[in-house]
């Protein structure tokens, strides 16, 4: 049994099917990949496992928990946590305030003490802004305050969409070097990307995604050597 | 500070045509104010004192019902056009809940009114809370993601049936509503005085106000609610049950309309089962006066709405003051949309 099973889920927008038959699985300890072009149904997905969206077919568990139906709070309680697609911060509070947020499930305030310290060593940057509000920060701050803000929940799935979005290249490079990190401490992370070559560098495991359907799946590696992904997203 | 600055200036349109329309506004603005001038100071100061006493007692009222009317808007962008009536009922649920608490007028006075009063005030606040979160339950929540027009329509439907019931109630009457409060004057100095029913309105509104900010600023609750506001999306992947989120506004903005039903008793000794409709309408111009979505801009829009309506009652005619209090609705939503402090309605 892995962390998380999602097995055959359609999903529909009214009458437009967004996603089909899709499967993928998420073990402990592992990073894995969502890859596919714009539209491909990423993004769908993930909001599906966060319960913003339910499927009309298929079901989705959590260590071994059905919580295919169940609202989006409870499945951030079990400790399901997403980064959303467009950082989605709360830009007319404080980097603080935001993070706070991200702890909204938790009581302990030692442990939240703990957590904000740990997202400070992750990104010193929002230390020095913690009091700005969260509008205002650049591109890549913010990106780094919607991370935070995930990782503020203690989260035992961190889904990641799209983090690399319109950040320099070297924010991307720390972006993804911050989730090997994270990932190091032993949080599993499902992450969504358009980048398919970092993501796939930084993965274990990968699915390719085609119109709604899951495509194409093996390690990061076979993936990236496989010559319909390099054609498809690589660019080679 | 800087942000705010900004936003002012960027919501001020900047075309040629439009430039040319914003001087226009701003001529008929300056019109009206030399012309009140010149009124205000015909009259004296012990007259303006009283009209500008009236004015903001009024305005602190208009203020704590626009609130509602804002919170509302801001987090689900809905006007809840129920929320006039939900203020009335306040004024009638506290007529009616009197003698439980001993509220007889004439046998009760002075320092004795306190507690009794402390009392009606949280229970009214509490049964015009539950209504409106009832109302929401009912009529909003269900259409939540049926097109806007729909829950507009019940709201309207929910006002109509607010007002029914109270007018099945108590009949279409002018209700004696007791007089409590101390009717005596306070010396402000050079012979100017200001009533003291006033400045007790005044005080009981912005300890209401000032309640609610930190409530919203500080609280877990209150920043859920703030966060919801912003983003709904982003709030549920916080871990944010926003139903409960939505209740919560809805019933906080019903208990200050609540109090405010019962300060207006208490300050005009009468209600009437329609009065929330109309008033309803100036504490939403209010509202949008100050930027709708915007609570410091749903206080300050009332208070200026409050003393606007009581130097046109005071110093032009009574029966003008409803032509010019939307009047300004209009110029409001022509020349500043966004009100005097911005809108805040969720990002898309």
């Amino acid at each position: 049994m892995s962390l998380l099973e999602v097995s055959g889920i359609d999903v529909f927008y009214g009458r437009v099917q967004a996603v089909r038959s899709a499967t993928l699985e998420v073990d402990t300890g592992e990073v894995v990949a969502l890859i596919g072009s714009n539209g491909a149904g990423k993004t769908t997905t993930l909001r599906t496992i966060s319960g913003l969206l339910h499927p009309l077919r298929g079901t989705i568990k959590f260590n071994g928990l059905d919580i295919t139906r169940i609202e989006p709070q409870k499945i951030v309680g079990l400790g399901v946590c997403q980064s959303p697609e467009g950082r989605r911060l709360f830009t007319r509070m404080s980097v603080l305030d935001n993070l706070r947020m991200g702890a909204y499930t938790r009581s302990s305030r030692a442990d939240i003490k703990t957590d904000m310290d740990r997202v400070f060593e992750l990104f010193p940057r929002l230390k020095e802004r913690m009091n700005q509000i969260a509008g205002t920060l650049s591109g890549g701050e913010q990106q780094m305050c919607a991370m935070g803000r995930a990782l503020m929940a203690r989260p035992k799935l961190l889904m990641l969409d799209e983090p690399s979005l319109g950040l320099s290249p070297i924010l991307v490079e720390t972006i993804f070097s911050i989730v090997r990190e994270i990932n190091a401490t032993g949080t599993p992370v499902l992450l969504v990307e358009q980048n398919a070559n970092k993501a796939l560098d930084v993965a274990h495991r990968g699915y390719v995604l085609e119109t709604g359907s899951i495509v194409k799946t093996g390690s990061g590696k076979e993936l990236l050597a496989s010559a319909d992904v390099q054609k498809a997203y690589l660019g080679m | 500070m800087a942000a705010m600055v900004q936003r002012l200036r960027a919501s001020v349109i900047t075309t040629p045509t439009a430039s040319l329309i914003n001087l226009v506004g701003l001529a008929i603005v300056a019109v009206a104010l030399v012309a009140t001038a010149q009124r205000v100071y015909q009259g004296g100061a012990t007259y303006f004192f009283q009209t500008l006493g009236f004015g903001l007692a009024q305005g602190a009222i208009f203020a704590l019902v626009a609130l509602g009317y804002t919170m509302v808007y801001g987090i689900i962008e809905l006007i809840n056009f129920a929320h006039g009536d939900v203020f009335t009922l306040g004024a009638f649920v506290s007529l009616a809940l009197m003698p439980v608490f001993g509220l007889n007028e004439g046998r009760i006075s002075g320092a004795a009114l306190i507690l009794p009063l402390l009392g009606l005030f949280v229970v009214t606040m509490l049964i015009c809370a539950l209504v409106n979160v009832g109302i929401e339950r009912v009529a909003y929540r269900p259409l939540r993601h049926a097109p806007r027009l729909a829950p507009l329509i019940t709201a309207i439907g929910m006002s109509a049936l607010l007002e029914g019931v109270m007018n099945v109630w108590r009949g279409p009457f002018n209700l004696h509503y007791p007089d409590f409060l101390p009717s005596t004057q306070i010396p402000i100095g050079g012979g100017v005085t200001i009533a003291a029913k006033a400045v007790m309105v005044i005080v009981v509104a912005v300890v209401l106000m000032v309640s609610l900010t930190l409530f919203v600023n500080r609280s877990k609750l209150g920043k859920a609610m703030r966060a919801t506001a912003q983003d709904r999306d982003a709030a549920q992947l916080m871990g944010i049950d926003i139903n409960r989120t939505i209740s919560a506004t809805f019933f906080i903005g019903a208990a200050l309309a609540g109090a405010a039903g019962i300060i207006y008793g208490l300050y005009y000794n009468s209600v009437q089962a329609f009065d929330g409709f109309q008033y309803g309408l100036y504490a939403f111009t209010a509202a949008v006066f100050g930027g709708i979505g915007n609570i410091p801009g749903a206080a300050l829009g009332g208070i200026l709405i409050g003393v606007i309506y009581s130097i046109s009652d005071g110093y032009f005619t009574v029966s003008w003051t409803q032509v010019l209090v939307f009047a300004i609705l209009i110029f409001v939503l022509v020349f500043r949309p966004t009100g005097l402090l911005g809108m805040r309605v969720p990002e898309k």
